[in-house]
């Protein structure tokens, strides 16, 4: 175990030039953001862009776009493991990883909004007094917190007995796998429950958001992979067929569809009904008074329709479409999420007040910072992973 | 086994130099970033993170607790009060009805409110926020939040105050995922001041925005603290927590009427035991038309509009 630790070391800190400018970009903006984290620590929320109507920006914005990207690895983890997709097993592993590394960033997007983070162990079962069943944050506390550990316990195991050169025993991670993949879709549906539930907030308040998270998860999820699959093997650092994007491809277009399915069908209820609820949705399309909401959720669309005409279109037997229509999509629904659900929620308020918000400089450095300390996170864990599964590590070569 | 241990050792070496000087480096600008926590408006002390929940509270806690704050509140304003913990009145439901035939939109109930409850005044907080509303609608939409002074006594609009609603099944109790917010057995809905986490997870759940958040150390003058203190409403409160209109708890379980009311100048405010029938508010409940506020999200509100001249 000592050993093994000691050449997650070694792993970690022999790289090449690219590597190491890599990662000091991502250390120097983390570190950036955990300055900004300290000033807002020292004056409180104050030194964001939220208040009294808009009370929640940019860090739940993040926390729920990155619940789904945890969530999605469940997309690989179910051709690789239930239907025993083989090329899919080559790569499924990092999409877990990821899914740690997204989680770690959901806990911290989290810890970044209270007020009072010296008062956490409240939120201790047990020692704390904890709200449960009643308060679905108090469910999301426990969904993330099982989900972040599933998925560490199957990465390190399968990395652990790889290292020892062992094959790894399947009744000690096979039943884990199949509870994460149980699990995965609670910790979205749990998160979009969180606000669907609340009967003041009109736009909010319908059965379809958890159903719109999921599927919007699940392409943007996959679309994510996609991209650092084909970047590490055009590194040159992994091997797979390429069979695998293309399954992978399958799978953000569908679900594209029908999430563009799923918005299409909320936006003709709003509008066909133009009724007094319908007044959040006119705001975020700038149809009601001035939004600065407007531009992101257009180009939101924008983004999510032509990615879906590129994927349909004989331009997805091309690389670089299939790249950039991935890029579309990650990017497409981040907004969706953030600037096109959390925000619109508070505009107007439930007393009708029309409140726009702007994120302050030192809220976005700290959005920035959680990002990079994230991506860290990642480049290690695969920067450890790889070198395991690819045989260069073993027990005995060391 | 020992020339692989020796190369090992090698390697160790030099890259433990290397890792050493990363590891000074990588300390050194992780306190460099922390440095502005030097400069905190507000430092949390042991005994204050690990206090327990109110209700946990033993009688003698609380006293620990109270003399603990009341010294606090002597060295930061020079100021000699005392915190009282009222409890909540046996056969009593405390109710509020607002004549808005009456009210005149002078928003004198709301600084009389700040006053009472020791609000910060810069950044400023107001727990009672007075609606501008065109005649021939209750659509909050088309309400005017932010008219000025002199618009008040308009003819041609009519004015509702909005506060905390005291709801008996409140939405922002139900959310709160560490139990700070709760109803007390005679209506209101108060807030741990010491127990909230700062999720603001109430507000996003209050359909009357009736939840104020300390977004910075809430700031009041020495010369304008009410030194008549309850623990759970008007003590002085901390950075990052929720605070809330409580129908003024410290005064109205001692005989008083709440400051909103007290300052009103037309009368519009009335306050009282809603199981008593003979009380004045059951009479307007009983005889007036009245209505609540949002009354189809069933939060079944204590606080009661009356259309009357």
């Amino acid at each position: 175990m000592i050993q093994f630790t000691s050449n997650l070391f070694k792993m970690i800190l022999e790289g090449s030039k690219a590597y190491w400018i890599w990662v000091s970009i991502l250390i120097i903006l983390a570190l950036l953001g955990l300055h900004a984290y300290a000033n807002q620590l020292a004056s409180g929320l104050f030194t964001s862009g939220m208040g009294d109507e808009v009370s929640w920006g940019l860090y739940i914005a993040n926390f729920a776009f990155l619940v789904g990207m945890a969530a999605a690895a469940v997309m690989m983890v179910i051709p690789a493991y239930i239907f025993h997709d083989k090329e899919m097993h080559q790569v499924v592993i990092f999409s877990e990883l990821f899914a740690v590394a997204a989680m770690i960033m959901c806990i911290l997007f989290i810890m970044v909004d209270l007020g009072r983070p010296d008062r956490l162990w409240h939120l201790i079962p047990f020692i704390g007094h904890f709200n449960w069943p009643g308060s679905l944050l108090a469910w999301d506390v426990i969904v993330l917190n099982v989900y972040l550990a599933l998925n560490v316990y199957v990465c390190f195991y399968l990395l652990y007995a790889t290292y020892h050169g062992r094959k790894p025993n399947p009744s000690y991670y096979i039943p884990i796998v199949f509870l994460a993949i149980a699990w995965a879709p609670s910790i979205h549906a749990v998160t979009a429950f969180l606000f669907q539930g609340l009967g003041g907030r009109s736009f909010w308040n319908t059965g379809l958001i958890a159903p719109r998270f999921l599927a919007s998860a699940f392409a943007a999820g996959p679309a994510f992979m996609i991209i650092v699959i084909t970047l590490l093997k055009q590194m040159g650092k992994i091997r797979f067929e390429t069979v695998v994007v293309d399954r992978i491809r399958v799978i953000v277009t569908v679900s594209l569809l029908v999430n563009i399915f799923f918005a299409g069908s909320e936006l003709f209820a709003e509008f066909y009904s133009d009724s007094a609820h319908t007044v959040h949705i006119s705001h975020l399309f700038g149809l009601h008074g001035e939004s600065l909401l407007a531009p992101w959720i257009w180009a939101s669309m924008f983004f999510n329709i032509i990615a879906a005409i590129m994927l349909l279109s004989p331009l997805r037997n091309s690389k670089q479409a299939v790249i950039a229509s991935c890029v579309l999509i990650v990017v497409g629904i981040w907004i969706e999420k953030g600037i096109g659900f959390v925000i619109p929620g508070f505009i107007p308020t439930p007393l009708g007040d029309f409140v726009q918000y702007v994120p302050s400089l030192n809220e976005l450095l700290i959005c920035i910072g959680i990002w990079a300390f994230g991506l860290l996170v990642y480049t290690l864990l695969l920067k450890t992973a790889i070198p395991i599964l690819e045989g260069q590590w073993r027990r005995s070569n060391s | 086994m020992q020339k692989d241990q020796k190369s090992n050792a090698s390697i160790s070496r030099r890259q433990f130099i290397a890792g050493m000087s990363a590891t000074v480096a990588g300390a050194g600008a992780t306190l460099s970033a922390l440095s502005p926590l030097i400069h905190a408006k507000e430092t949390p002390s042991v005994k204050e993170i690990l206090q327990k929940h109110y209700k946990k509270l033993t009688p003698e806690d609380k006293k620990i607790i109270f003399d603990r704050l009341e010294k606090n509140i002597a060295s930061e304003y020079g100021i000699k009060t005392a915190i009282h913990d009222p409890q909540p009145l046996s056969e009593v439901t405390f109710g509020y009805a607002l004549n808005i035939g009456r009210c005149i939109g002078c928003r004198k109930c709301a600084y009389g409110c700040m006053k009472e409850n020791n609000l910060s005044l810069d950044p400023q907080i107001q727990y009672i926020r007075v609606l501008k509303m065109p005649k021939g609608t209750i659509d909050l939409e088309s309400a005017v939040h932010d008219y000025p002074e002199e618009d008040a006594g308009n003819p041609d609009a009519y004015y509702m105050p909005v506060q905390c609603q005291q709801c008996d099944d409140p939405p922002c109790v139900k959310v709160c995922p560490v139990k700070a917010t709760w109803k007390e057995d005679d209506g209101p809905v108060v807030i741990d001041y010491n127990w909230c986490i700062g999720c603001r997870y109430c507000a996003a759940a209050c359909p009357y925005h009736a939840r104020r958040f300390n977004w910075t150390k809430p700031n009041v003058p020495a010369e304008r603290i009410n030194p008549d203190m309850g623990y759970l409403s008007n003590r002085p409160r901390y950075m990052g927590v929720m605070e809330k209109c409580t129908f003024c708890l410290h005064r109205v379980r001692n005989g008083r009427y709440p400051a909103c009311l007290e300052v009103c100048p037309t009368g519009a405010r009335k306050f009282g035991n809603l199981k008593d029938p003979d009380s004045e508010i059951r009479q307007i409940i009983d005889n007036e038309r009245v209505y609540i506020l949002k009354q189809e999200l069933m939060t079944t509100p204590k606080f009661y509009y009356v259309f009357s001249k």
